[in-house]
């Protein structure tokens, strides 16, 4: 971590105090520095020592900084955002839409909000309450109230950011002033929500109160306690195991990969992610050198400062998923007709479609540019993003160890053989013995219910079972008494049924109630998950009943969806509900809390 | 050894007295135990460990792929649990009908391949568990059925299938399927679990009239043979019936007690033995005395040791006068006097031969039994386009063969040229000793195998040929058989030159069984590999060669040079050499 250095001019502090802080400072560890940042404003919360808050411009203004979180990311931009805001001196707290009142809205005077944008351009979860208490007829006038959105998506969707826009767009439909413009980010979001921070805070800055003056954030102090490794200083963590866990015969590849952690100090709990900073194929990275005709020793200035390209296009950059941004610069660089066709307002869904199942080597080969320069070509590119796995393993169970549940992704389309980047990264070059470079990304609202006598329902098909697997050594591990059950499916038993021989045991030796399983490629018809569901309805429907929580992990786009029908037709069937009522009583779980899904 | 009255190890006893298998089956309502309720489970894909003894008696058997244990354990998967479904077909016939029901459900339901037996019916490997239901009721639906298939019951009646004699064949193969029928179980656990249907109103009491609550204690064999041919090996049957041929007509049977393959590896006590003729009986008594000797072994067979079970030890350790005077006794006549017969081999006959009916049957060599497309002889596609426009019967044979029987003489050019457009090799391509040669399942789904059988065999008879080529008798037939565990089920102790599986790539190697399976071979070597066989059979080979009488078989020499001592009774087949 490296703080602003402080000094009397750029802090309250007299220089002695500065000094001492200093010193203070860098002898912390980041952990440290972040409990020590908490700490600080832990005892300011508290009222002591108490200082009086100095009137603002706007009295009685703190910035309210409401997040709707997928994965984490937004979490982490709103509260970066708030300790930018507080470093200012200024008053702010960051508040999980899913836990905001929705009738505080109506006193908020400083709203900032940072939200992702679920696959099909819902809302994320999380802030599906919000998102639609605002909409609804009970929202309120927001007349007085200033605002600024920061939306979070992925372009290779159609429907990018929309949830977003539609905060923007509804909050000034309800009279609220927008004091910054929206601004989109794509899944490269690091430099651009950074300077939306900047600028938005600026605007802020003019009508919010002030913090007590008496606590002092730390730069980057966004980390939370005990994660001392990230995206820029990931652990490399040593591989133990990797295997595949399908049997002969099968088409799928899915991996069991164990992880050491000794000696990280990275902590998790059940339903947390685990990221990996991972890096193209040599080979994907040389064809498109090729391509280029360009010979990957030309330097270029990237996030790591200048590189050759051939590094740069191994770590820095993506290079097999297609762009909206990229496509509409190569239509530009191309001039070619073809694609510019594709660019022009209104043609999202055809360039999604062109786009589909084509990566940037098929386009610049298409489409050559001459002159084209390396830091040029670049410059179109979005940053690597680091891969998420969900982890399928318990901290308390194996403390020293993280295991992934990870299906290599490999297709052919366009004539090419296509690789997922981390996947096949780790499918064809990690062997045991070498290290890969992770950390963890908390997702707090995939969690386990508190009270460990709570049933628990968990629908994961294919690599979905991988946080269930955690779920259920942790209950096992903790010795908890509520009842697990797990609906699992795949394409067949007797290849694809992911770690069988553990269920087996769980069921056993009675840590596992229930286990339905459906497999779609064994019989002439196809089962899935939600057909078990359907077959135990009236169970189901009394485990909800007895205050079971619901968690739904796997594939967004197919998957999630018809679980989500299934439950609701499952409470209208066995509750004797209409389809509304029905369809209330499972917001109702959400909002509970009771039904968590973390679906990509 | 049991005294004549004595029922210490048997029907009646307290079942805690009794081998395990005795309370399973007294314990499971007349087969049914919990085999519908494994089914349903989704879980895994096996089924309880009792409940794989009754499936037994449905003719299923579990197994799993052994190859793959260990990868599969480590893949966090229980091991490749796949059944093994046998046919009950008495005779060995079938319809050119059923012939393509067993090849559908073999490539949709199995593992692509239909195993030809040594006991004249089909099984299906590799069926997973929630296919087994679809198998059965295909099989259902072609009129077959799978009870008593394996278990401890009467099994699949066997019957000589000898082409010439075509009027015999019709006399006797029906008697083999009405003994078979009056034999089977007559419990409902069999329609209820397969067929879904509905279980009658509790009649307990008379569910199985013969068997009884506990069934037999061993599996019971009966084999119908007609001479010359003993290509059923009648001695190697609990129960043999050899037909008797006079003016052109079935006579009767000369009736033949106590055979038995199955032995235990260092357990002296255990051994093949032969059945012995005891008498002749008329046609229309046959199924009287079939149940007869049946209840006599449910009365008085060992229920405390599986290893000794079968009839043969009761029959060796109550002695056969008592036997025979127990029979006549509950039959209530006494058998006639045993009539001649003169068996010439065990071994099928090749080729298209044409019956006195004036139709043609052709027997196809089926090397070890195994039907399934290979490269160079798509024998599975060819046999189902022969099946599409056959009018007669398939007919298979005891040494896993197969017969496209009672073919028109107008049909014969049709089927001899899809056999050619599929490349069905005329059995000359092979020598003597491939044609005459069995291996069993074994490796890698048999549960029981201890060696390679059938993916074995083939390479060990090429390295056989090429010593009897040398030798110069590249056409001298010479029975080998091959199991991959002591229990028999290629009847390897009937060979000339016989193996049993000890270990991966380890044998015994017996020698000197009659050439038309009249005389049990004897242990020879105990225990080898490849190179010690052939180092032994090699001299063997060449001095047979050399020094044989005219017509003298290789089974017949090794006794008179001296190599063993020929056995002349089973319980002295653990003898010294």
């Amino acid at each position: 971590m490296n703080p602003t250095p402080l000094t009397d001019q750029a802090s309250p502090l007299d220089r002695q105090q500065a000094e001492r802080l200093s010193r203070l400072v860098e002898a912390l560890s980041p952990g440290q520095a972040s409990w020590v940042s908490g700490y600080l404003a832990g005892l300011a919360a508290a009222g002591q020592p108490a200082a009086p808050a100095a009137a603002g411009p706007d009295a009685g203004a703190r910035i309210t900084i409401l997040y709707g979180s997928e994965t984490g990311n937004a979490e982490a931009i709103a509260e970066r955002a708030r300790v930018r805001a507080v470093e200012r001196g200024l008053q702010a707290r960051a508040v999980d839409m899913a836990d905001y009142k929705p009738r505080e809205l109506r006193q908020e005077r400083l709203v900032m909000i940072v939200t992702a944008t679920h696959g099909e351009g819902e809302p994320p979860d999380p802030a599906e309450g919000f998102h639609e208490f605002v909409h609804g007829r009970k929202a309120p006038k927001l007349e007085g109230t200033r605002f600024a959105v920061l939306a979070l998506g992925d372009s290779s969707y159609e429907h990018f950011c929309r949830t977003g826009r539609e905060f923007d767009q509804r909050l000034a439909a309800l009279g609220a002033e927008r004091i910054h413009e929206r601004v989109d980010c794509d899944v490269d979001f690091e430099e651009g929500a950074e300077r939306w921070i900047e600028r938005a805070l600026d605007a802020f800055a003019r009508h919010a109160e002030p913090a007590p003056s008496n606590v002092v954030a730390f730069t980057g102090s966004g980390e939370r306690q005990g994660t001392v490794h990230d995206r820029k200083n990931p652990f490399h963590a040593e591989v133990l195991e990797n295997l595949v866990l399908n049997g002969r015969g099968s088409d799928k590849e899915t991996r069991h990969i164990e992880l050491s952690l000794e000696g990280s100090g990275l902590t998790f709990e059940p339903g947390d992610v685990l990221c990996m900073v991972a890096q193209n194929r040599p080979e994907t990275v040389a064809e498109l050198i090729g391509t280029l005709g360009l010979s990957g020793e030309e330097t270029v200035a990237g996030p790591r400062g200048e590189v050759t390209l051939a590094e740069a296009l191994t770590h820095d950059y993506e290079i097999t998923t297609l762009t909206p941004p990229f496509l509409e610069a190569w239509a530009q660089a191309s001039g070619a007709e073809a694609l510019q066709a594709l660019t022009g307002e209104g043609r999202r869904r055809e360039m999604l479609e062109f786009a589909h199942g084509r990566h940037v080597v098929d386009v610049v080969g298409q489409f050559p540019v001459t002159g084209l320069t390396a830091q040029q070509f670049v410059d179109m590119l979005r940053r690597l993003q680091p891969r998420e796995y969900s982890i399928a393993s318990s901290h308390n169970a194996n403390p020293d160890e993280v295991h992934l549940t990870v299906a290599a992704v490999r297709y052919h389309s366009h004539g090419r053989d296509r690789h997922g980047v981390a996947s096949t990264w780790l499918a064809d070059s990690v062997s045991e013995g070498d290290t890969v470079p992770v950390y963890v990304q908390r997702n707090k609202h995939f969690r386990l219910p508190s009270d460990p006598s709570t049933p628990v329902i968990m629908i994961g098909p294919g690599t979905g079972v991988a946080p269930f697997r955690a779920f259920v050594e942790e209950r096992e591990c903790r010795g908890a008494g509520g009842r697990n059950w797990l609906f699992f499916g795949d394409r067949r038993f007797r290849t694809d049924f992911l770690y069988q021989t553990e269920w087996q045991r769980w069921l056993r030796d009675g840590v596992l109630d229930r286990l339905d399983v459906a497999f779609s490629r064994d019989g002439r018809d196809k089962v899935y998950v939600q057909d078990r569901m359907r077959e135990n309805a009236a169970e189901l429907y009394a485990w909800l009943q007895d205050g079971a929580h619901v968690y739904v992990c796997g594939d967004a786009e197919r998957m999630a969806p018809d679980v989500h029908r299934a439950l609701i037709e499952i409470v209208a069937g066995e509750g004797g509900l209409g389809e509304e009522q029905a369809t209330d009583y499972v917001k109702g779980l959400q909002r509970d809390r009771r039904y968590q899904r973390d679906v990509y | 050894m049991a005294s004549e009255d004595d029922r210490s190890r048997a029907l009646g006893r307290p079942l805690d007295e009794l081998h395990p298998n005795e309370r399973i089956k007294a314990g499971s309502d007349y087969l049914r135990g919990t085999i519908a309720e494994g089914l349903a489970d989704r879980i895994s894909g096996s089924i309880s460990e009792s409940d794989n003894q009754l499936t037994k008696f449905h003719g299923i058997y579990q197994q799993d792929d052994r190859e793959l244990r260990s990868e599969r354990r480590r893949q966090k998967l229980e091991p490749a649990y796949q059944f093994m479904v046998r046919v009950r077909l008495p005779g060995g016939v079938c319809t050119p009908e059923q012939w393509l029901t067993l090849d559908e459900l073999a490539r949709t339901r199995a593992n692509g391949s239909l195993r030809l037996t040594t006991r004249q019916t089909f099984q299906f490997h590799g069926v997973l568990k929630h296919d087994l239901k679809g198998t059965i009721r295909g099989l259902h639906e072609a009129l077959l059925d799978t009870l008593a298939a394996c278990g401890d019951d009467n099994r699949g009646v066997m019957c000589s299938v000898n082409p010439h004699l075509s009027s015999l064949h019709a006399a006797v193969h029906p008697l083999a399927k009405r003994v078979s029928d009056h034999l089977l179980p007559r419990t409902g656990a069999y329609h209820e679990i397969w067929l879904d249907r509905e279980r009658a109103i509790d009649t307990r009491e008379e569910e199985e009239p013969l068997y009884g609550r506990t069934y037999l204690p061993r599996k019971f064999k009966i084999g119908f043979a007609l001479p010359p041919a003993n290509d059923i090996d009648v001695y190697s049957q609990d129960l043999g019936f050899i037909g008797i041929e006079e003016h052109g007509a079935l006579a009767g049977f000369d009736v033949c007690v106590g055979g038995g393959m199955g032995r235990t590896d260092n357990e002296p006590a255990t051994y093949p033995r032969l059945a012995d003729v005891i008498g002749f009986c008329r046609p229309d008594r046959v199924v009287q005395l079939a149940e007869t000797v049946v209840t006599i072994q449910r009365d008085y067979g060992d229920r405390v040791d599986r290893k000794r079970a079968r009839m043969k030890y009761t029959i060796d350790d109550r002695g056969l006068d008592w036997f025979r005077a127990e029979l006549e006794r509950r039959l209530g006549w006494s058998l006639e006097p045993a009539r001649d017969y003169a068996f010439e081999h065990n071994g099928d006959r090749y080729g298209w031969v044409e019956g006195e009916d004036g139709r043609w049957h052709c027997t196809l060599f089926i090397e070890n039994g195994r039907v399934r497309d290979r490269e160079d002889c798509q024998l599975m596609t060819g046999l189902r386009e022969i099946a599409r426009v056959h009018e007669g019967e398939f007919r298979v044979t005891g040494n896993q063969n197969l017969i496209i029987a009672g073919v028109k003489r107008g049909q014969r050019r049709r089927i001899e040229k899809l056999m050619a457009g599929y490349g069905l090799e005329d059995p000359a391509h092979h020598s003597a000793v491939r044609r005459s040669a069995m291996a069993c399942v074994a490796l890698p789904t048999c549960g029981l195998a201890m060696a390679e059988s059938e993916r074995y065999l083939p390479d060990l008879l090429t390295r056989i040929e090429g010593i009897m080529e040398q030798a110069g008798i590249p056409e001298q037939p010479i029975v080998i058989r091959m199991t991959g565990c002591p229990n028999g089920c290629a009847r390897p102790y009937l060979a000339e030159i016989g193996f049993s599986g000890r270990a991966p790539g380890k044998y015994n190697m017996y020698l000197g069984g009659g050439f038309h399976g009249q005389r049990l071979n004897r242990p020879y070597l105990d225990n080898v590999g490849e190179e010690t066989i052939l180092e032994t059979l090699g001299p063997m080979i060449h001095r047979y060669a050399r020094e044989r009488r005219e017509g003298e078989p290789f089974g017949d020499f090794v006794i008179r040079a001296g190599y063993v001592a020929e056995v002349k009774a089973g319980r002295e087949f653990n003898d010294p050499a």
